[in-house]
């Protein structure tokens, strides 16, 4: 029973492995868990689930696997009253089976057994190895007694609870497939660490120290590097307003993971689609601003960057010169996105539209395609998927996007 | 005979899933891995089962730049290099430069210690696998003097951690693993009686309505914690505010008398403020 749901884990996506399943069978033998199902249920999520994030799992497992579970164990831990008992084995029993009774000590006898055992029974089935009536030996699988069909004591539990822990599911919201949350972009950002030291020498480089104090023939000579700092630099371009208001708490999320995670990092906003301007501070996005060509000088092509939008809008917006929803722009978005590809070869798109809607939107097609197919969604995965990406992309000025060509349309435009 | 299952004390209350994991730990010399939000007790829980089960605590508590030898020994090169120059007579025992991490003095405590490894995620992503052998087998080698230091008792380790890092999967294999959730009210209220037993029902009622609203509120960055709740319970009495003044009846008063024990981000501020200013707008 307890192997089975040890696979049923597995199979439900929680990963468990066999230690842990032995350490849970080792804490059942040492009687830590003893008294009720609930307990069973912490004993169990305790040794087998060692992420919050699979709690929820485990709790549909369990509910699935020891479902009615929960009742059995409340007719056991009722008391019995005798009478009724007594009365009911006698209604079931056959002569036969009575004197057999009779054998074992009268029912008096027989109860104070029927009790211990069922006392033990409770413990027992936490260890997953005995029941009534499966062992073959005990005294009242053999006469035919069953629980169950008694129904010993239903209805007066003293352990009813409204809603079994496991199927309340807390822990819902903490299961990584269905919310991104800070915590989670933090651990998804980590991936682009590059520990370097750079900057002051501060700290003692004690393997430094002994070897230039043995050269310097025993006089001691300290030495000192840089701390190890995370050299990774990021600069973050985000969509404001419009379309991307339904994602603006994604994006702030994916900001403030992002700022707390890198020392060198940037950012810029932008509506819609990169032109020859983006803006550090919405309240005054037409009166300080930034040109996209100091962009463009100001940050070395080492810099990562990463796009967040969700590329939806007219074709035209990316396309036409003057295309802008806002202003008026000499050049098409096309032109710029392709300068700024070609500048930083570290570059991806997360994109908050869930990815099989891209499908139906040109402009993401069109946008897919300028940053070379390197869109991701902003989530887990995609964020993981795009983490890769840049750190696997060669050094500075290796590769050129492919696509990002400017087309000639360009020039006719002003 | 000193106690041997953990029930929480009078200053700390444990929920039953907590103590089958401390009790489970214990019996079986697991580590217990902690998770939980910021504020919940945590790191206070090792003190307390010290406490409860009368055992020495031995505290290690995880920097950045922590690594897993500090936690066994540390050889201190340098003084030793210092001392030789000086033609100090200790300088041929190696013995004297090798200083004793919290996980050696644990394992060589007379009886079973607790030991508290806080935050381990602070530290780098390879340091749980440097101690996988320590805390599996409770014994190192010291490569300087070539002894093995083996644990009297095992110890009951306690960790800790914010999930700031992922742990690898080796390492969360070994332990036994117990996330805190953030308190229901009724558990709440037993651990804010723990902390102030004479306080007022009518300002404790107040107090816990005032905090649950607040964390209600969507958008928060940062939730208060049972710590700052006790923190701004303890202000609250030092201030010898009235019920009066936390009731909610009055919707447009949202923002809670010495909120700044609650709120402690200024866009969480301004975000409150703002839902003043509506509710005012809306309440005439």
């Amino acid at each position: 029973m307890l192997v089975r749901f040890f696979t049923d884990l597995r199979a439900g996506g929680v990963p468990v492995t066999l230690p842990e399943f032995l350490s849970m069978l080792e804490a059942l033998e040492a009687r830590v868990a003893a008294l009720s199902a609930e307990e069973f249920y912490y004993l169990a999520r305790m040794a087998l689930v060692k992420d919050e994030r699979h709690f929820d799992r485990f709790d549909r497992v369990f509910a699935e696997h020891f479902e009615g579970a929960e009742k059995l164990f409340e007719k056991l831990m009722a008391e019995l009253p005798p009478e009724w008992l007594k009365q009911i084995t006698e209604r079931l029993l056959t002569e036969e089976e009575k004197q057999r009774v009779q054998a074992l000590g009268g029912w008096d006898k027989l109860l104070e057994t029927l009790r211990e055992r069922l006392r033990e029974q409770k413990e027992r089935h936490e260890g997953g190895n005995k029941w009534i009536g499966t062992a073959g030996t005990s005294p009242f699988g053999n006469q035919g007694f069953n629980p169950e069909g008694v129904r010993i004591g239903q209805g007066k539990s003293r352990h009813r609870r409204a809603v079994k822990v496991w199927d309340a599911r807390d822990y819902r919201n903490l299961d990584d497939d269905i919310e991104l949350g800070t915590r989670n972009i933090k651990m998804g950002l980590r991936r682009l660490r590059r520990f370097a030291r750079e900057g002051a020498a501060e700290e003692l480089d004690l393997d430094g120290t002994i070897d230039a104090t043995a050269r310097n023939a025993g006089l001691l000579d300290i030495k000192l590097v840089p701390e190890r700092r995370n050299a990774v630099k990021l600069l973050l371009l985000l969509d404001v307003g419009g379309s991307m208001d339904p994602h603006v708490k994604v994006c702030e999320e994916l900001f403030s993971a992002a700022r707390a995670e890198f020392k060198h990092l940037e950012y810029f906003y932008f509506h819609n689609f990169p032109y020859e301007r983006v803006w550090k501070d919405n309240r005054r996005r037409f009166s300080v601003v930034t040109d996209t060509w100091t962009l463009l000088r100001t940050f070395n092509p080492d810099y990562r960057v990463v796009f967040v939008g969700d590329a939806t809008m007219s074709p035209y917006e990316i396309e036409e010169p003057g295309g802008s929803v806002e202003h008026w722009n000499n050049e098409s978005g096309r032109v710029w996105m392709s300068r700024i590809t070609r500048h930083f070869p570290r570059l991806v798109w997360l994109n908050p539209e869930p990815e099989e809607r891209w499908q139906w939107t040109p402009s993401v097609a069109i946008t897919r395609e300028l940053v070379d197919n390197r869109m991701f969604p902003l989530t887990l995965d995609g964020l993981d998927r795009a983490m890769r990406e840049l750190r696997q992309r060669g050094g500075p000025g290796g590769v050129t996007s492919r696509h990002g060509l400017t087309p000639d349309h360009s020039a006719d435009a002003s | 005979m000193t106690e041997t299952r953990f029930t929480g004390t009078e200053n700390y209350v444990a929920t039953p899933d907590l103590m089958m994991a401390v009790n489970a730990a214990v019996t079986l010399g697991r580590p217990l891995l902690i998770k939980g939000e910021p504020g919940t007790g945590k790191t206070q829980l090792a003190a307390e089962i010290a406490r409860a089960l009368q055992r020495p605590l031995y505290e290690w508590h995880i920097k950045s730049t922590s690594k897993a030898h500090h936690g066994l020994y540390e050889y201190d090169a340098v003084s030793r290099l210092r001392d030789s120059q000086l033609g100090e007579e200790k300088v041929r025992d190696i013995r004297n430069y090798i200083i004793k991490g919290s996980l050696w003095e644990a394992f060589e405590s007379n009886v079973q210690p607790v030991l508290l490894i806080d935050e381990i995620d602070k530290a780098d992503i390879e340091f749980p696998n440097d101690l996988l052998r320590e805390l599996d087998r409770m014994e190192f080698f010291v490569h300087e003097t070539r002894e093995l230091v083996k644990a009297r008792h095992r110890p009951i380790i306690l960790i800790t951690s914010n999930n700031e890092k992922e742990l690898p999967d080796a390492f969360l294999r070994r332990c036994f693993f117990h996330y805190i959730r953030f308190p229901d009210a009724d558990t709440m209220e037993k651990i804010v009686r723990v902390h102030f037993p004479n306080l007022k029902a009518e300002l404790l009622g107040e107090a816990l309505t005032s905090f649950f609203a607040v964390r209600e509120t969507p958008g928060l960055r940062k939730k208060p914690s049972t710590s700052e709740l006790l923190d701004w319970i303890k202000l609250l009495l030092a201030e010898d505010i009235p019920p009066d003044a936390l009731r909610g009846n009055d919707p447009k008063k949202l923002l809670p008398v010495m909120h700044g024990a609650l709120i402690k981000n200024e866009q969480d501020v301004h975000l409150f403020e703002q839902l003043v200013f509506l509710n005012k707008r809306a309440g005439r």
